[in-house]
């Protein structure tokens, strides 16, 4: 997985609570077995004004001057919430968002950015109106120092220890823990003793 | 020392501590479907790893396939038969147990799960699919996960895991007549917002709980994600023991002994701590229809649609989200919710499609007709659910009715560009979520307990039983 250490990019708003991953990708945008080809379908129904045609809205935030580029995501609270599909950060990361800031986050949505090397930074309300304020809306993200900086200005923001490291290092989960397999085998032998009618 | 439920769930599956709060938990059982459960498998394959052990994975086909009778690999969604295809071809490459599109035991995912005894009080269950804390009604651990860490999970028989924090919710005295599951937990949400539970791990306790059938647990545990807890749990008892007994694949002899004995320690100790305690008064609870498009969006299914700006105590996105609800749900702040014409009603979904729902709504319509001009379609919520029901005469009073008779399946519970009931289109659904879109573009969802719908349906606007 990609290493996540710094990024720069524009931040774009999209100021609402309870952003679901229905919003964020429709289940009809999911045509294919597949974790490609997902991010036509990004936000579809608040990006297109005909969602068949792909008629871009001109009042979605994507679509207007400024920030048909933006890496970086802002929104308010229990973003992601919904169904568990990946589908939604796919769709985000094949757009080209690096990182999500919000109020907080569903916890399916939250897991499934860690495994895709997306940072998820969560802040305080009075945090992202900060940088809000700021009205050239590039900023600078730093996860090794855990700071969000922007004209001369800063916030601090916290992840927990294993995700920053797994972020940092750009690890695969599944090698590390398959290096663990000896505790893991240990583990369920003991088990299988214990709770016989499962194995 | 003194254990939550929680606690001891926890406790029994901790491999390590990772550090930071996270853990690596064994995990006992994988259910995979057909949606995101095929993208796990293949992409697994991909990576050239293969199942740890491939006799705890089930994988079911249930979000894509068609309801309609008669149905084969062709799917109302377009495309759609690519997923049953690939996801066939995966499970048996794969070595698998699927319940495929023919098999007796098909049907949903959370509906399968404990009607066959995969769920059982005690393990812990995953599956890339949000509504698996439906699970927790029997004491399961059991969370939906996205499809890397269900490849995770297939690979290593573990996850990592942030450990939650722990709630418990007590539903003190008893509910009012007709009052259900459904309504509690929806009662729940609109309390304390759809962001209450973020963070927890919930139980739910209390009298009312006791009384609960198991079939109710499931559907109050159903809803937990929706209140963004990372689970909802109830602890077992000894409805849940008789409940699991004989099911196909609960345990049999001197195992079932020994699993009914840890089972009988599956409990809260009276001194058990909690990061934050709820208490709810059952007798607050009533028969609750949503007016909004999120589940907190709720009120008194005879009740006045709610009008933002009257509201003091309430955050201005909280006030353009109301009002932007209105909008989209054509709603008038004031306006009575009983004098609000539906255009369909629909019963299914893991929430509420198993035999105790369709029973109640059967013994409700017995000799009722559903309104002219409302579409009106009951899904069963798995193949087995479907043959008992036709096997008590529901399919005959449900059709007698005025309502549609399917296969089972998610249905249109959700949209997945195939059927919709329209836009613009008012539906009264036994369903989870009432987002913008769930049904089909532009379809208005109001989400309530299967009798409001049956009596809604039979209205021909909303109205509580
Ligand atoms: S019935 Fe609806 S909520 Fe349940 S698993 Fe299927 S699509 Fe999801």
């Amino acid at each position: 997985m990609e290493k996540f250490i710094t990024h720069t990019g524009i931040a774009a708003p999209l100021l609402r609570n309870n952003i679901d991953t229905d919003a964020i990708i429709p289940s009809r945008e999911m045509k294919t077995v597949s974790k490609l080809g997902l991010c036509d379908g990004l936000f579809a129904v608040w990006r297109y004004l005909d969602e068949k045609a792909r008629i871009p809205n001109p009042d979605f935030i994507l679509n207007q001057p400024g920030y048909a580029d933006a890496s970086i995501l802002i929104s308010k609270r229990n973003f992601g919430c919904g169904s568990s599909r990946e589908h939604a950060v796919w769709a985000l990361k094949e757009y080209g968002f690096k990182c999500i800031i919000a109020e907080s986050f569903g916890a399916i949505f939250y897991r499934n950015c860690i495994a895709n090397g997306i940072l998820p930074i969560q802040l305080s309300s009075e945090k992202i109106d900060q940088i809000l304020r700021h009205k050239n809306n590039e900023i600078d993200i730093d996860l090794r120092s855990q700071k969000i900086s922007f004209a001369g200005e800063s916030v601090v923001f916290e992840l927990a220890g294993n995700d920053r490291e797994s972020l940092l290092e750009g690890l695969d989960p599944i090698s590390s823990t398959l290096q663990l397999s000896e505790e893991i085998n240990a583990f369920r032998n003991a088990d299988q003793k214990k709770r016989t009618w499962l194995y | 020392m003194t254990s939550s439920l929680f606690e001891k769930l926890w406790q029994v599956h901790v491999i390590s501590e990772l550090g930071d709060s996270e853990y690596l938990l064994n995990i006992d059982r994988v259910f995979l479907h057909e949606r995101t459960g095929s993208i796990a498998l293949l992409s697994l394959e991909e990576s050239g790893r293969t199942i740890a052990s491939p006799e705890n994975v089930f994988c079911t086909m249930d979000h894509i396939v068609s309801t309609r009778l008669g149905r084969n690999d062709n799917t109302e969604m377009p495309g759609g038969e690519k997923f049953i295809q690939a996801t066939r071809q995966a499970a048996e490459r794969a070595g698998i147990q699927l319940f495929d599109l023919t098999h007796p035991d098909q049907g949903i995912a959370h509906v399968v799960s404990p009607e066959l005894g995969i769920a059982q009080p005690g393990i812990t269950l995953v599956c890339p699919d949000s509504h698996t804390c439906t699970l927790g009604g029997l004491g399961a651990l059991a969370w939906g996960i996205g499809s890397t860490n269900a490849e995770h999970a297939l690979a290593t028989n573990t996850l990592r895991v942030q450990k939650p924090k722990s709630m418990r919710v007590n539903f003190n005295g008893t509910l009012s007549d007709g009052v259900s599951a459904k309504d509690m937990i929806i009662h729940l949400i609109s309390l304390l917002g759809t962001a209450g539970g973020s963070g927890y791990a919930v139980e739910f306790a209390g009298e009312a709980i006791s009384n609960l059938s198991v079939e109710a647990r499931l559907t109050l545990c159903n809803m937990a994600v929706e209140f963004s807890a990372f689970t909802g749990l109830v602890a077992p008892d000894e409805k849940t023991i008789e409940y699991v007994k004989g099911r196909p694949y609960a345990p049999s002899g001197e195992q079932w002994d020994k699993a009914v004995a840890h089972w009988q320690t599956l409990h809260s100790d009276p001194n058990a701590r909690f990061d934050q305690e709820v208490n709810i008064d059952c007798k607050d609870i009533k028969h609750s229809v949503t007016w909004g498009t999120s589940p907190q969006d709720a009120m008194p299914a005879n009740g006045q649609v709610p009008n933002p700006d009257e509201l003091q105590d309430i955050s201005s996105t909280r006030r353009e989200a109301m009002q932007r609800a209105l909008q989209y749900m054509a709603l008038t702040p004031g306006d009575d919710i009983n004098s609000v014409k539906i255009d369909a009603a629909f019963i299914g979904s893991c929430t509420n499609s198993r035999l105790s729902d369709l029973r109640l709504v059967a013994d409700f319509l017995r000799g009722k007709k559903v309104a002219d001009g409302v579409s009106a379609i009951c899904v069963p919520g798995s193949s087995r659910v479907k043959r008992e029901a036709e096997a008590e005469g529901i399919d005959k009073v449900l059709i007698d009715a005025g309502f549609e008779w399917r296969e089972s399946g998610c249905s249109m519970c959700f949209y997945a560009g195939g059927e919709t009931f329209g836009p613009n289109k008012r539906v009264i659904s036994s369903t989870n979520r009432n987002f913008e879109g769930r049904q089909g573009p532009k379809t208005r969802t109001h989400i309530a307990s299967p009798l409001t719908v049956a009596a809604s349906a039979c209205a021909g606007f909303i109205k509580s039983a």
